[in-house]
């Protein structure tokens, strides 16, 4: 078992996501009690006594980014959970959606009720199915129940939310964009500052947090933020969702207290590689945060300062398993036609950058690639980061860059002799 | 598509005031798409009266949403991820077999109209790879076998 568990310490039966059973779990007494007990700005300081950092992919602490929220100030405030979850191998909030989804309700009004805010949206991605059923079941439940709507169990406090579909952009889960899709707009990246907190939703203070750090909420409320902070790391309190994927022999949603070995983990209780075979690389958080392979990854600890000491991140927790004899020139290609096709084209180094970085990794796996090739990708890749309004540019020349400085070898080889070192697969036939 | 105003009413129970009408937006072009199966330029013309709103920002935010289409496509939208986690789980065989069985490619429509071919980015669901969409439903962990059992009821 990796640890202790916060938001997955229930069983999961049939009926596990509905009101009733969230109830019997003790759901909403901390909505109640907080109502009549704390004031707006208990809540914020407990999120920041928690020091709980944000799962989207940053990990910006939430009490921080909450803190430049005056709920008194006399304004509209906004909320948005951000469970847009399009980071490829990420798939944890649909988890939350699917089956916690009054956790992050009961988290949403509590984080409202902390900010000041009268509406809140759920901004989920256009294509989920059950986890859309899911939570809009689960907000017509709280509605009928009085959690939801005017003077909430007989406070002061009124609340609403609304669900919102996305349709099918990457970049609208940059909190910004995500912020002009709901707007109406199309979903461009905003040049900051102003802050969102400062002016975010139609120019209102809008704090948008990930799915899953919101449902982590109603937790730290209910036993405090010091409770929090007692588990996992110093520097990263709490647990965390890992989605695992990839040559990995028991995928799927894993609830890991921060600090828990990476080999314990991905031995014990993901069953290794699938197959049996040995482990080639690791993508720790997501593509955008840059590959390891396993003499560096074996010797961590689940939590962001190991992950940041060797130049990666555990990013949004979508960890790709990468099994011996697959091709990583071909993985890059598929990570940068991605990144291509996604850029949202506003800032001429990712427009132009990535398009070259695309069009260079085929022209390789096409057998015309030349050593200046993979030099022009890294001066490219570097050339990007840091230069783009949004994260987009950077997590292209990351993962390129984290994927040349392992892997250069290979890269070599697929230009000297026109054909991959790997037989150009990704997909291996793993009995599993 | 003056029937669907009710259900946009409805909606304005919820929503905060200011930007009302822009928030409505992609709502309201999910909900036409649903019934007409992609937006028509009539439905521009009727959101930009109904919403007060520019048609040209209507048509800015067509041409960037990829779920939104302009044109009708085929009766089933097999949507396969070719996403890193389901490229290493096999999506890259149902892509061939899809072509060998359908004729088609990404991006293409089978003539008798019936099947519509994309390839998507991350689907939120590789745990379960390799995943496609049909219409609006996950399939997952899919085989050729499966596959092929599903192209079967598909008529
Ligand atoms: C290109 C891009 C895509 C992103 N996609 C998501 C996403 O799908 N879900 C998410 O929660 N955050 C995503 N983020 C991060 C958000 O911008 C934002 O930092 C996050 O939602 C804040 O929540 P947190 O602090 O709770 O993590 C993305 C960022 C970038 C640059
Ligand atoms: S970095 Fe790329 S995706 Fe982000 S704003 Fe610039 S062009 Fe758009
Ligand atoms: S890569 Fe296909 S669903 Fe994530």
């Amino acid at each position: 078992m990796p640890g202790r568990k916060i938001l997955t310490d229930f069983p999961l039966t049939p009926t596990a996501h509905h009101l009733d059973d969230y109830r019997a779990r003790g759901g909403y007494e901390t909505l109640a009690k907080a109502l009549h007990s704390l004031r707006p700005e208990d809540i914020i300081q407990e999120v920041v006594d928690a020091g709980i950092q944000g799962r989207g992919g940053a990990a910006f602490p939430a009490g921080r980014k909450w803190q430049v929220v005056n709920p008194h100030d006399g304004q509209p405030h906004y909320l948005v959970a951000n469970a847009d979850e399009g980071e490829p191998g990420t798939f944890k909030d649909r988890w939350v959606l699917e089956y916690a989804p009054h956790q992050l309700l009961e988290s949403m009004l509590l984080c409202a009720y902390g900010l000041g805010v009268r509406h809140c949206f759920i901004y989920i991605r256009g294509e989920y199915d059950r986890p859309l059923q899911r939570i809009q079941t689960a907000v017509e439940e709280a509605y009928a129940a009085g959690y939801f709507g005017e003077q909430i169990l007989g406070s002061t406090f009124s609340c609403d939310v609304v669900i919102f579909r996305g349709a099918g952009s990457y970049v609208c889960g940059e909190a910004s964009a995500l912020l002009n899709s709901l707007e109406g707009k199309r979903g461009y990246p905003r040049n900051r500052p102003p802050r969102l907190t400062v002016q975010g939703l139609w120019q209102r203070p809008t704090v948008v947090n990930n799915t899953e750090t919101l449902a982590n909420i109603a937790w730290i409320i209910r036993h405090g933020g010091a409770a929090y902070r007692a588990i996992g790391t110093e520097k990263s309190p709490g647990t965390r969702l890992i989605s695992i994927s990839g040559h990995v022999a028991k995928p799927g949603v894993y609830e890991v207290e921060m600090g828990y070995p990476f080999k314990t983990f991905l031995e014990q209780d993901c069953g290794g590689v699938a197959g049996g075979r040995a482990l080639k690389a690791v993508i720790p958080g997501g593509t955008s945060s840059p590959i390891l392979p396993p003499d560096i990854i074996e010797g961590l600890s689940l939590d962001h300062e190991s992950f940041w000491d060797v130049d990666s991140g555990l990013g949004s927790g979508g960890m790709i398993i990468i099994a011996e004899g697959t091709c990583m020139v071909r993985a890059l290609a598929v990570m940068l036609r991605f990144y291509h096709h996604e850029s949202c084209g506003q800032c001429t180094p990712c427009r132009e950058g990535v398009g070259w970085m695309h069009r260079i990794i085929q022209r390789i796996l096409h057998g015309q690639g030349t050593n200046e090739d993979l030099e022009r990708l890294e001066y490219i890749a570097k050339f990007n980061t840091g230069t783009t309004i949004c994260g987009l540019g950077d997590a292209a020349g990351a993962a390129t860059i984290g994927i040349l400085k392992h892997f250069r070898h290979e890269f070599d080889h697929f230009i000297s002799h026109k054909r991959s070192l790997c037989d150009g697969r990704l997909e291996l036939r793993c009995a599993s | 598509m003056k029937h669907l105003i009710p259900e946009f009413e409805a909606l304005k129970q919820r929503l905060p005031l200011e930007g009302l009408n822009g928030v409505l937006l992609l709502p309201c072009l999910h909900r036409i798409q649903q019934e007409r199966g992609y937006i028509h330029d009539e439905d521009i013309a009727f959101l930009a009266d109904y919403l007060a709103m520019p048609a040209i920002q209507i048509i800015e935010a067509l041409s960037f949403y990829t779920m939104l289409r302009r044109a009708p496509i085929g009766r089933w939208h097999l949507q396969l991820c070719h996403n890193l986690p389901c490229a290493l789980c096999g999506s890259d065989n149902l892509f061939d077999y899809l072509h060998e069985r359908l004729g088609i490619r990404p991006g293409e429509t089978t003539p008798d109209g019936r099947f519509t071919l994309s390839a998507v980015e991350c689907l939120g669901c590789c745990g379960t790879a390799p995943v496609m969409m049909i219409n609006e439903t996950y399939h997952e962990q899919l085989t050729l076998e499966s596959l092929e059992a599903l192209l079967k009821e598909l008529n």
